[in-house]
């Protein structure tokens, strides 16, 4: 009998401990609690798929009933399938990498408990999320994951940028959430419970208008967690957060948990026609879209969130087309190349010294060849070359999009080949050519903590034991010339070894891990396309395309990128700018939000109506009270006055009245 | 009323009506006092004075309804009275030491 609620337990005990203890802790035992929660929690994981047949044999434990009033029951309930088990292994293996990635990464930041006990907090919800039988301990997970991403985003507190990402990011998603508490409440009023066993076998025999209206508000909740149309906008802000929590945060895990959700509520979506045919439609629109922004952009980081959120379209896309497996498979395979992308770029980062601005790289693969191995990996499953991971999911959605409709599969092959550009005019900007950095290491605004000297290090710590171990610690790094940014340099071990495994992964992974196959439980495979190998050709075709195209105009001529950038004109200008949908949204809901609340809402209804009202009363009852006061004379004989004429008039109307009822 | 006929009242005892009729008119002059003069033991003589009054009222009533709770009531209000007038008396002389004005118009600090 597996344990599973030690599987979030122990990541949770990682995060009491470094959260409460951290200050006094060095960075050592941190980090080495941190990994080992997390570790130990991926083998727990192995176990409990080991011991279940990798979910063939689905496990529920009940621990405790967690509310009761009236009709609601619901249990803290924890189970494990197919589909969960996909998550877990990815929630946790990745998250394990990353965590042993941002040891190194971390490693001269202030703030390092925090950032690890965070960290630990994310995977503890992110599990709770991914194991919770019913909707409601699922929504415990996609809240705390979204409080923990927006910590995380605005680790950096003291930059204004960072806070501001925060906050944009937690507003967006309360939106999002909105919807998905809605779907909630409907959900419950439909089926009388939120556990997905009762509620998904009752689904086939509810009216369609009520499970498309669940299934929309869904997707909501989804568009707002995973970044798809409209709700999109807080992923690029979020990158403001460290490198470490981009690749496991706001690429690889809590990102697809709007995918999670809409596969695991398929019985409810496959019964809404409608619902599907948006879920489709916004994630190819946001594929579509996010790809020309990528296509732009020159700060690494960004181009990689806007590819994520274009490869979080791809997976909806799958979704939308009813081939759920295929966007499990992509969210799994993503996971794998965009974390070692988000690693690699901060690994880049880290040897430019802060450094993200693809302009001021160049020539790395020179002076970061392991960096330069595995981004090349990753670039290349992104792209979808045959034989890498991304090949095989990538291929299997747009096989999908062709049977459901032509069309689909058309702009997915055209995004496709977008995505194999954008990602590759990176890699060609930041490893081939000349260093272009200079001294890059003193002109750049992030990762602030990363410039401090030993002497802010020594101020930022209170016990001189700590200090020491820290600057022993420091020394260590100092071999790889991390604080004196003369020339860029390689990253320590702890930071390429996770990069080697994602490496790995990246490329066989289509091969390992076969998840259509996996899952053909769950959700039957689609129905074989005629063509099929005439659209996988044109697939691939569209990325090498890609990757050539970018090879011509940012090694072979490069002039060209220049040229074409003044052809377009007012349309670059408008991509670059990101479509101005920052803009927009400022115009058509922050500020008319912020006016009203200022006009309507502050000055009128609470200083006019509430605050009217309270003074209104004040001023009433004392100009009453300034013509009261004068009866206050002081004057005894006037007081005896009152008393008498009181008197009298209580005599005379109670004789009026014939006098005092018995 | 002719004397025939008063004599005659008279023989039974004095009538109950007058006795009430001398309560009304002692507790007249004694509110009329209060609120008229200044003189602050005059004041407090006129307030003995409409005690009085109703104890007569009381008393009356209690001979005219030959129950003893009316003259329970008297004795309780003239032990009220005795303590009122033991402590009103030293208010009165602490405020004249302090003020040396007895006028009761004069003393009126505890106004706004």
């Amino acid at each position: 009998m597996q344990n599973l609620w030690l599987i979030p337990a122990l990541p949770f005990i990682g995060f009491l401990i470094n959260g409460i203890l951290g200050r006094k802790l060095s960075k050592a035992v941190v980090s080495a609690i941190a990994v080992l929660s997390v570790v130990l929690s991926f083998g727990l994981v192995v176990s409990v798929g080991l011991s279940s047949g990798w979910g063939e044999h689905p496990i529920h434990q009940h621990y405790f009933t967690w509310i009761r009033s009236g009709g609601v029951d619901i249990g803290w309930d924890f189970m494990v399938d197919k589909l969960t088990m996909i998550m877990l292994m990815v929630v946790t293996g990745i998250g394990s990498l990353i965590h042993i990635y941002a040891t190194g990464y971390m490693a001269h930041e202030e703030g390092y408990y925090r950032f690890f006990a965070y960290l630990n907090l994310f995977m503890f919800f992110m599990l709770n999320l991914v194991l919770g039988a019913n909707y409601l301990l699922l929504f415990v997970g996609w809240e705390g994951v979204g409080l923990c991403s927006y910590l995380l985003i605005g680790f950096y507190f003291v930059k204004k940028s960072a806070t501001t990402a925060g906050n944009k990011a937690f507003i967006v998603n309360r939106i999002g959430d909105f919807g998905f508490s809605l779907a909630m409440f409907l959900i419950f009023i439909t089926f009388g419970s939120l556990d997905f066993g009762k509620v998904l076998s009752a689904a086939p025999g509810k009216p369609v208008e009520v499970l498309t209206a669940i299934a929309l508000l869904m997707l909501l909740g989804a568009t707002g967690k995973s970044a798809q149309i409209p709700l999109y906008v807080w992923l690029p802000d979020a990158m403001e957060g460290p490198t470490p929590v981009s690749a496991l945060i706001h690429a690889a895990t809590m990102v697809t948990a709007g995918v999670y959700m809409c596969s695991r509520s398929a019985a409810i979506f496959l019964k809404a026609p409608i619902a599907m045919e948006t879920v489709a439609i916004v994630g190819l629109a946001t594929a579509v879209f996010a790809a020309t922004i990528g296509l732009t952009q020159y700060d690494i980081k960004k181009v990689f969130a806007y590819s994520t959120v274009s490869q979080l379209g791809y997976m909806f896309l799958g979704v939308g087309v009813g081939a759920f497996s295929a966007g499990i498979w992509h969210l799994m395979t993503h996971a794998f190349f965009k974390a070692l992308l988000f690693m690699g770029a901060g690994s880049v980062i880290h040897a430019c010294g802060g450094e993200q601005d693809m302009r001021k790289m160049g020539g790395l693969k020179k002076y970061t060849p392991w960096t330069c191995g595995v981004l090349a990996c990753a670039s290349l499953a992104i792209a979808g070359v045959p034989g890498t991971s991304g090949f095989f999911s990538k291929d299997a959605i747009l096989t999908a999009a062709y049977g459901h409709a032509p069309w689909m599969f058309w702009v997915g092959v055209v995004t496709a080949g977008m995505t194999a550009f954008y990602v590759w005019r990176a890699f060609w900007m930041t490893f081939w050519g000349e260093y272009r950095g200079g001294d890059a290491g003193h002109s750049h605004d992030h990762g602030h903590a990363h410039t401090h000297g030993h002497d802010d290090h020594a101020h930022a710590h209170n016990h001189s034991h700590d200090h020491d171990h820290d600057h022993g610690h420091s020394h260590s790094h100092d071999d790889h010339g991390h604080d004196h940014h003369g020339t860029p340099h390689e990253s320590p071990w702890s930071m390429l070894a996770p990069l080697v495994v994602l490496a790995f992964l990246s490329l066989a992974g289509g091969f390992l891990f076969n998840v259509p196959k996996f899952l053909e439980s769950m959700f039957p495979l689609h129905e074989e396309v005629p063509n099929e190998e005439m659209l996988m050709g044109v697939s691939i075709f569209a990325g090498l395309i890609g990757i050539a195209l970018s090879y011509f105009m940012y090694v072979a001529n490069k002039e060209l990128p220049g040229k074409i950038r003044k052809a377009l004109g007012g349309i670059y200008t408008l991509v670059y700018n990101k479509y101005f949908v920052d803009e927009f949204y400022d115009a058509t809901v922050v500020r008319p939000i912020i006016e009203g609340s200022t006009e309507v809402l502050w000055h009128g209804l609470d200083q006019g109506v509430i605050d009217g009202a309270v003074n209104g009363a004040g001023t009433g009852s004392r100009s009453i009270g300034g013509v009261l006061k004068h009866l206050q004379s002081g004057n005894i004989r006037s007081y005896a006055t009152w008393v008498v004429v009181g008197a009298v008039i209580l005599l005379i109307t109670v004789g009026m009245n014939g006098g005092l009822i018995r | 009323m002719d004397p025939q006929v008063l004599m005659q009242t008279l023989g039974k005892g004095v009538p109950t009506s007058w006795y009430l009729a001398l309560s009304a008119v002692l507790f007249t002059i004694g509110v009329a006092g209060f609120i008229l003069r200044r003189n602050i033991i005059t004041v407090f003589m006129c307030i003995e004075l409409m005690l009085n009054a109703v104890n007569l009222s009381f008393i009356a009533f209690a001979h005219e309804h030959r129950q003893v709770s009316g003259h329970l009531f008297t004795f309780f209000v003239m032990v009220v009275a005795a303590a009122e007038a033991a402590v009103g008396l030293a208010i009165i002389l602490t405020v004249f030491k302090n003020r040396s004005t007895l006028n009761i118009d004069e003393i009126d600090s505890l106004k706004n």
